[in-house]
Parts: C-alpha cells; structure tokens; sequence
C-alpha cells in the first residue's frame, strides 16, 4: 500500500506491520578472520518487544546492527516484509545508541533536526508532543550536551520516535543510569511502544528484561541460543547458558568464546 | 628602545587624528580580506566537510594536496591571478585587475585551502562522533555536511580566523592584483611596503602596530560573539 | 536560525562585491608607471590638479620599468609613464604604444657611505667612479629588476668595462627589488647605489649614506609618456588617455611638474619637445 512518505502521523496502525516479518536467513558476519555472527536464522513479526540478551561480546550489538543496515552481512539474508533493507525500509527503523549522540543543539532542536520535513505548525505540535511524553519540555532550549545522562537517553528516544519507526533498536538504553533515569527511560520506551513501534532491545539488566519483554533472544557466541515467549523464558529457559547467565553464573564456554 | 617609543606613539597618534586616508585604507582592509574569508568559507567549509565524510579513491592525496596548498606563496597566487585577470588573459575581458574585486578573487584563493584543510580536521572528529546517528537516520551526504558544518560552527570560526589572519597579513597578492593604486586599492600592507620603500620605516612599523591591533581586535570580537552565543544557547 | 545566518551571510557578500566595485563611477584611467614618480610624490602633487581640471582620475600602478612595460603590453594599463628610452621605444616599435613623448628629466646620482671606501666622492665621472669601486671591491647595491634605474646602471657598468656577473654575491649585490628597497639595504650594509635623485631626496631612511657622485652628462633620466595602443588592446580610453598625455605635455602639466619641490629642491624637470607643446596648447 502506497503511503506518503513525510506523513507518518496519519499511517494507520494495521499499516505499520508492513515492514514485517522480519526474515533472517542464514546470516552470518566476520570480521578480521574471526566469525562473530554465525550462520544465524530466525523470522521475527511486527508485534511487541523484543529483548536481545547474552554475555559481552556474544553478538548482540553486531545482529542489530546488521538487521538496521549499518553493517553488512558477510553472508546470508535479511528481509523486511520480503524486501531487501533498502532506502525505503531503512527509513522506517529507528536506532538509540548506548551512549547518545547529541547533537550540539538545544533539545528542541535535536528533535527538529529530524522533523525537517514536516512544515511549521504541524512541527511545533510534532514537537510538543514528542517533548512532553519524554518529560523534557522544561528544558527544551538547553544544550542538549548538558542535559543529565537520563534526560539525553529520553531525547535520544523522543528523536528516534520522531520518524515515526515501523521498527525502534535500542542498544542497552539504560546502561549505568539510575534506577529512577532507567525507570523513566522504559516508561518511554513504552510509549512508543503504545504507538504501534516494534521494540527490539539490548540489555544486561535482568529486571528490566522482565519488566519489558514480549518475547526473549538469547544470543551466544554469535548464535541464537533460545528465542522464546518471555515468561517461558524466564521461568524455563531452554539453552544451559542463559540459564547460567540468568542465574549469574559463570558459563565456561561462553567465556572460552572470548 | 626610545625609537619602538616613538613608533607606538606614532601608531597612537595616527588612529587618534583620525587621519580619513589612514581609515579608508583600514576600512578597504577589513572590506577586501573579510569578504574573501567569507568566500572561502563558502567555498573551503563544505570542501574540507566533504573531504571528511566521503570516502573516495584519491581521496588521501586530495588530503595531502589541499594540505600542501595551505603554505601557497600569495605571490604566487597573485601572478596566477594576475595572469587570469590581465586584459590579455582568458577574464580580461571584465576589466576586474586592479580592483578590489581583484584583490578578493587572489585572497580567496590563498585562504580555501587553509580554510578547508581545517575544516576536514576538525569535522573528521565530529563525523566520528555523529557517524552512526546520521547512517542510521539515513542522511544523505548533503545534510550530513550541513549539519556538520552547522554543528562545528564554533571550532570552524577559529579556521575562519586563521584564513583572515593570513588574508589581512599578505602583501605579495594583492600588490600585484591590486596595484596599490592610491584611493582605490591601497591596504594596509601594500601602504607599509610602500612606506618602508620611502625609507619611511616608523611610520611603516606604527602602520604595522595598527594592523596587529586590528587583526587582534577581529579575533577578539569573534572569540567573544562565540563564547556569548556558546553560553546563550548551545554547548 | 539557520536561515538568518545564511541570509547575513549573503547579505555582507553582497556589500562586500558591491561596494568593491562602486568605485567604477568617476571615469578613470590607469598609468603604469616607476616607483620613482610615485615614491616621490610627484603625482600626489600634479594628479589634484589634472582631476580639478578634467574630472578625471588617474590610477598609478607603480611598479619598475620593466614591469610596467610588460603590464602595458598586455593591455593592462591605458598611459605608460617610465624611464627607460631604449625600452620604450622598443615598444613603440613593437606596436604596444602609439607615440613616445619626452615628459621631464632628472638625474641619477651614486650615493655611498661617508667613510667611502673607494675613494669616489665629488667625482662627475660615473664610470670611472664605478670602476674605482670595483677596485676597492667595495659594496654596490644593485636594483637588479629591469627597472629603469637597474638598466641605467647596467650600461654604466658597460661603459666602466666592470664584469658586474662575474662580482655578483661578491662586492656587487642585486637586491631584485624597488628602488626603495634598495637604498634601505645599501644603508643597512654600507654599500654605494645608483638611484634617481627624486627618490633620494624624498627617502628617509638615509642613514650614513650621502651623494657620492653626481653631474656627469651619462647620468641624464629622461622620462617619456606613451598611449597604449587601442588597436591592440581595444579597452584602452584613448580620449581620457590622450586627454592626460596632452596635458602633461602641455603647459599646465609642464608647469605642474615644475611646481614640486621637496624643501624647496625641484625634483623633475619638464622638457616636452616643442612640437608637442604645440600639439597640446
């Protein structure tokens, strides 16, 4: 179904699964002579929040950023509702890195940097609103580079929200905040959920995982160890080293890996 | 040490008679090598940008080119320039040599290569920094570089002080484009080379203390509006 | 905000290109012409008159003899104004100008230190002086530019019979500059140097050096004026350009160039031939 492309408000929410499913076959990424993603497959649909967990350097933060096309694969595919990740797909993801990349701008203007397209008025509303849900609009015209850790994780997500994703990467968002930053920092997350985005996020924090997910990735040693409904997951997983690393214990292959 | 007395008191004494020749030769000063650092912002900042996020075979000894450029000999450019320029080379026919459009066209030359060379360097830093954010929003080339420039702005207007300072400083272009034609395309420089011609040599180091205060006082008032706008707005 | 940088940005564009050019009001013409004329102040005298006059202003490009020829030769300049007969006529004959006019004269003096090596001062024989110099191996700055003044010196030399090549770093140093230039470094390191005397009195920066040797006949400066040829380079003004070489050929631009004077010495001497005076009156 043809949309226009700056319109993103008016997209019905049935429309926003179109990118969807998600289809990874076979995919597999080396780098240097090492493999660091191995020949993974799985089908992901547009519905709920996806968490990816697993130990450092099993190969979260590499899958995601392969399924968001900022690094290609060495081998295998990736396709969105049967197509390939091009422009157009790309367009409709959105990612929130780790550590927030601010622009030197104020937040407002942080937000409009990506609303560009949008003319004036329906801009300003644009972003009001955008503000408002991520608890900002007191500081709007502050440097966004001295907004506190938690409030530029929130105006990273309220900038990614504001192109109106089929699709949000989050990459451990709330890694070394605060519990009240983390909490506010989900509840947003949340939000945009509400809105019909599919989440997919990173995280080493067990709590969080619970508080979040739909459904669970474990990722180890560059491979997917168990995809599973979260309450399953949590209560039963079915791969020895998520059990292990849930229970914060040490697991000696994925440490061999490293 | 009674004679570099002297001679401040000279400088002293010639802004503050408000000498009209002194100060329209100051004014075609700041007129001609501001106007040129401006194109050469225009020109030197998307280039040195575009050097810094696009990757292209060559692309090192472009790099390295526009590096070695930063050293032109404004002599040099001022021949080419002259050459260009003459009634009998290829833009004679705008009757532009020995004008102060001339002396823009050479100082605009000899200051976007250090312009850009700058640029590349510190907006190679940022694009690492922004690098992931704008691939992921997909942002073409273009807006990348807009916005790079937009949001280096306050690092970039030390490059633009560099090229003014090394625009206000030459003599060796704008004496052979210009010149140095009495009313008309006489600057600060090109008057000191005259007077110390004239054996003149205190009042060309009091007309040389003017220029350093001048160069001095457009870095200061640049370096101030930055850290105003810096501390009102953005960080 | 962006928007308005931008726009204050083209803006001072704008100005800076505009006003660059407002100057091409006034009708004007440009002289290539010899630092001496202009270091002396000689068309800071006589130009306000001429202006007064004809409501024209005169550009002065001053720069050497040879230069400034070679600048008129490609068209850039519509009035050549210099020192260097042999040169000029040369262009003349190559078609770069119309006609040469005697304008005025002066003459050039050898200046050197007090303490005087060689052994020249009060002579009136240039050559034999420049030939005691060479002896003594005493210092000589040279303009070493093609000037008028450096090809003046090079025929001394000739007649002297001094192999100034040969000496080159040596006793003789070719500075490769103006004239001003010049007679600073002579100062500086003491060395004798042949200059035209409307620069001598009017340079500042005498220091220890004094007139040496002055009033032979070989020492004669004739200055000569020349309209660029319009057939060659079809911008040329020839009205106002004529205009300018008319009058300075004429009395009042005669009597301009004998009206300056620095404390009280007249610096050029004005010897339009008779014929020209009747072409301009």
């Amino acid at each position: 179904m043809l949309k226009p492309p700056d319109d993103g408000k008016a997209r019905a929410v049935a429309d926003r699964a179109s990118i969807f499913p998600l289809e990874v076959s076979r995919l597999s990424f080396s780098d240097r002579g090492r493999t660091l993603i191995d020949d993974v497959s799985f089908r992901m649909e547009g519905r709920g929040i996806t968490i990816l967990m697993g130990a450092n350097g099993a190969g979260k933060s590499l899958l995601m950023r392969l399924l968001h096309g900022l690094l290609q694969p060495t081998s295998g595919t990736i396709t969105w509702g049967g197509r390939p990740l091009d422009v157009e797909v790309r367009a409709r993801q959105a990612m929130v890195f780790q550590r927030p990349t601010m622009l030197r701008r104020s937040a407002e203007d942080n937000l409009r940097f990506v609303l560009g397209h949008l003319p004036g008025p329906a801009q300003d509303a644009r972003v009001e609103e955008l503000l408002a849900d991520a608890k900002l609009e007191h500081i709007r015209k502050t440097p966004a580079r001295l907004l506190s850790g938690g409030e530029q994780q929130r105006l990273a997500i309220a900038r990614a929200r504001a192109t109106d994703p089929d699709v949000l990467f989050l990459d451990e968002p709330s890694a070394s905040f605060d519990p009240a930053s983390t909490f506010a920092i989900e509840e947003l997350i949340r939000r945009v959920h509400a809105d019909g985005t599919k989440i997919i996020l990173i995280t080493h924090n067990v709590g969080q995982a619970r508080r979040l997910a739909d459904d669970v990735v474990f990722v180890s040693r560059g491979r997917i160890d168990t995809h599973q409904p979260a309450a399953e997951f949590f209560a039963k997983p079915r791969s020895r080293t998520a059990r292990a690393y849930l229970e914060g214990r040490l697991d000696l292959d994925a440490l061999d890996y490293l | 040490m009674s004679e570099s007395g002297s001679i401040f008191s000279l400088a002293l004494g010639l802004v503050l008679s408000g000498d009209a020749e002194l100060w329209s030769i100051i004014a075609l000063s700041l007129r001609v090598s501001l106007t040129a650092v401006a194109l050469a912002c225009l020109i030197g900042l998307p280039l040195g940008a575009f050097l810094a996020v696009v990757r292209f075979p060559g692309r090192g000894a472009a790099v390295a080119l526009l590096n070695a450029f930063m050293g032109l000999p404004p002599v040099v450019v001022g021949l080419f320039v002259y050459l260009m320029l003459s009634r009998s080379g290829p833009l004679g026919v705008f009757g532009l040599l020995y004008t102060p459009a001339a002396m823009i066209v050479a100082q605009t030359i000899l200051v976007t290569p250090l312009i850009a060379a700058l640029a590349r360097q510190s907006l190679a830093d940022l694009h690492g920094e922004y690098d992931e954010l704008f691939r992921s929003l997909g942002l073409s080339t273009g807006a990348t570089i807009a916005a790079l420039i937009w949001d280096g702005r306050y690092s970039l207007s030390t490059a633009a002080l560099a090229g003014f300072g090394r625009a206000i400083a030459e003599v060796g272009a704008v004496i052979i484009v210009g010149g140095n034609i009495e009313h008309v395309t006489r600057v600060m420089t090109t008057t000191i080379a005259l007077e110390t011609s004239k054996g003149n040599l205190a009042l060309a180091m009091a007309l040389g203390l003017i220029l350093i205060a001048l160069a001095l006082g457009v870095n200061a008032a640049v370096l101030a509006l930055n850290r105003t706008a810096r501390r009102l707005a953005y960080a | 905000m962006r928007k308005l940088a931008k726009f204050t940005i083209v803006a001072a564009l704008a100005a800076g290109l505009t006003s660059a050019a407002a100057h091409a009001e006034d009708p004007f013409i440009i002289v290539q012409s010899t630092t001496s004329t202009e270091n002396s102040g000689l068309f800071k005298h006589i130009l306000p008159i001429f202006k007064a006059k004809t409501g024209i202003d005169v550009r002065v490009v001053a720069v050497g003899t040879g230069q400034a020829i070679k600048n008129a030769e490609n068209g850039d300049g519509d009035v050549l104004l210099v020192h260097a007969k042999k040169s000029e006529e040369e262009f003349v004959a190559k078609g770069g100008g119309v006609k040469r006019f005697d304008v005025m004269y002066n003459d050039f003096v050898i200046v050197g230190p007090k303490s005087d090596p060689a052994k020249v001062a009060r002579s009136k024989d240039a050559a034999a002086s420049l030939k005691a110099i060479a002896d003594a191996k005493a210092p000589f700055a040279s303009r070493g530019d093609d000037s008028g003044t450096h090809k003046a010196e090079l025929k001394l030399w000739k007649d002297a019979g001094v192999d100034v090549k040969a000496a080159g770093g040596d006793w003789y140093r070719s500075t490769g500059s103006g004239m001003g230039a010049t007679l600073n470094t002579a100062s500086g390191m003491g060395a004798y140097a042949l200059t035209d005397r409307a620069t001598w009195i009017s340079f500042k920066n005498k220091g220890d050096l004094t007139i040496a040797v002055e009033g032979d006949p070989k020492l004669f400066n004739q200055y000569g004026v020349i309209l660029v040829n319009p057939e060659k380079h079809k911008h040329v003004k020839v009205k106002e350009g004529q205009q300018f070489i008319d009058w300075l050929l004429g009395a009042e631009g005669q009597n301009a160039i004998r009206s300056f004077t620095i404390d009280g010495q007249q610096l050029f001497f004005p010897n339009a031939g008779q014929e020209n005076m009747k072409k301009a009156g």
